[in-house]
């Protein structure tokens, strides 16, 4: 392994965790949200994906599981191609976890929900249970697996929202503005455990500081195409291409 | 097995009735209204019996009476109606208190109220010693189809999520001075209903993409509930079964 690695061959190096290239897609009635997207993560990375609304964020997301089928170009998550043959793979791969928890958290009790993924993909007793539990440790809930999720607070139904995630041992985790409705003490927390994670990670957000706190790389995305692709820091501290692509840090901050 | 999930019908407790597997109980709930319903009118004091059997039921669950019967109080619109039938129905009539009340009347009056009231009972006790989330996996037990169980699910989690949204959208409205007692502002309310429901179908949207993409593909996983030993439906059928043996009887002593 090691003298191939050195001698270049390439199947060694492990493939990268999201691959988009030219993606282009238009909705039914016509109005075209993508116009040939090319995104490159690798595994281990955690990215910012910036942009105003309607830039084409949500719809970019719902292709990266196979919600929206591309028009043009194609999606490969660690190597496999978005294709209906293999959804349900595609749909392991890629743990989303939607803005509201609300629209998430669908059991009666956080333990069910957090099975619900892993037995959809086919994981049987004992090893649903340890999911479960490895999933409620990993984002600090473990003691509230037997509530109903709406007795949890806002930063609580965000982190189980992660955990039901988790359980589906996913490979890249995406985040839709994970940090709205939390107050500061919450919005710490879940940053936290997202820095404690570990994992290929894709955060969607307007919240900037939360993206230079949590991701050493963003990507800009405007009028359906990526119009920038950096560190954060530099592109936080560019007030020319925040500017012109509806984004500002909030009062007072200033990165240089 | 999860105190998670409270109802206003439910009462947590630790008693035999509580204990028993969800979908047995389901089956002695259905079988002792079945029993209510065919027992003939007449038969007063089996009526009697069978309300003596669900004190029975209430002492072992040890559900006090007063909260019962705070609970049962959702039949009291049926309630006006077996009240109304004795003025207003025809046939033979009997003077009471100089009031004139058709004979017919009386006993229907009285079919709808006894059994109503023992069915409401049965329901309440029932839900009283069962959380929510046992009773639907108590019916998917008993080969209740999937998909009913998924949307009873779903109900059961959505409507206090729809009833909040509500609450938030009357406190809004309200903060804005909106009093709904006028009858000329009822149709702030109105709208607001549809809006619930434009929001409610959109939220069913969203969570429906949330289910596909942790990969459900229109089955719900099994979770496992308990079985129930032979001996154990014997012991919780007793009541119903009961109760199926008293409605027999009342053919023959009316």
């Amino acid at each position: 392994m090691r003298e191939k690695e050195r001698s270049g061959a390439r199947p060694s190096t492990p493939p990268p965790s999201l691959e988009v290239s030219g993606l282009a897609f238009a909705y039914p009635d016509g109005h075209q949200a993508l116009f040939g997207v090319d995104l490159r993560i690798e595994r281990g990375e955690r990215v910012a994906l910036l942009g105003p609304n309607g830039a084409g964020k949500t719809t970019l997301v719902l292709h990266l599981n196979g919600v929206h089928r591309a028009g043009a170009g194609a999606v490969r998550v660690g190597g496999l191609e978005v294709a209906r043959e293999h959804l349900q793979e595609i749909r392991r791969r890629v743990g989303i976890v939607f803005q509201d928890p609300d629209d998430q958290l669908f059991m009666p009790t956080v333990r069910d929900d957090v099975a619900f993924g892993p037995a959809n993909f086919g994981v049987t007793e004992p090893d649903l249970s340890r999911r479960v539990a490895d999933a409620l440790g990993a984002v600090g809930m473990a003691a509230h697996a037997d509530r109903s999720p709406m007795h949890l607070s806002g930063g609580q139904r965000r982190r189980v929202a992660l955990a039901t995630v988790l359980a589906c041992d996913p490979e890249i985790l995406v985040l839709d503005e994970p940090s709205t409705h939390l107050d500061p003490v919450a919005r710490r927390e879940l940053a936290e455990v997202l820095l404690g994670l570990d994992r290929t990670m894709l955060m969607v957000t307007h919240d900037l500081p939360y993206a230079l706190q949590l991701c050493p790389r963003s990507v800009v995305i405007d009028g359906g195409v990526v119009v920038a692709d950096a560190p954060t820091r530099e592109i936080l501290a560019d007030p020319g291409l925040l500017a012109a692509h509806r984004l500002e840090l909030p009062f007072g901050f200033a990165v240089s | 097995m999860a105190a998670g999930h409270a109802h206003p019908l439910y009462r947590a407790g630790d008693s035999v009735v509580h204990r028993l597997p969800a979908h047995v109980k389901i089956v002695g709930a259905f079988v002792f209204v079945l029993a209510v319903v065919a027992t003939p009118r007449e038969a007063f004091a089996v009526f009697g019996l069978q309300f003596l059997l669900l004190v029975g039921v209430w002492v072992a669950g040890r559900i006090p009476p007063g909260w019962l019967a705070a609970r049962a109080l959702i039949e009291a619109p049926f309630v006006v109606l077996a009240v109304l039938l004795p003025f207003f129905a025809v046939g033979p009539r009997v003077e009471w208190w100089g009031m004139s009340l058709s004979v017919d009347g009386l006993l229907a009056g009285w079919n709808i109220l006894v059994k109503g009231t023992l069915g409401v009972l049965v329901s309440v006790t029932l839900a009283a010693t069962t959380p929510l989330r046992d009773l639907v996996s108590g019916l998917s037990r008993l080969r209740v189809p999937a998909m009913v169980c998924v949307i009873a699910t779903l109900m059961l989690r959505y409507l206090e999520v729809i009833a909040a949204e509500a609450r938030r959208m009357r406190l809004a409205r309200i903060s804005r001075g909106h009093d709904p007692r006028f009858a000329w502002q009822l149709g702030a309310t109105v709208r607001s209903v549809g809006a619930l429901f434009l929001r409610s179908y959109e939220r069913g949207e969203r969570v429906h993409l949330a289910m596909l993409s942790r990969g459900y593909t229109g089955t719900m996983p099994a979770f496992t509930s308990a079985s129930a030993s032979t001996a154990t439906w014997a012991a919780a059928l007793l009541p119903a079964g009961a109760a199926v043996l008293l409605a027999v009887s009342g053919y023959w002593v009316r």
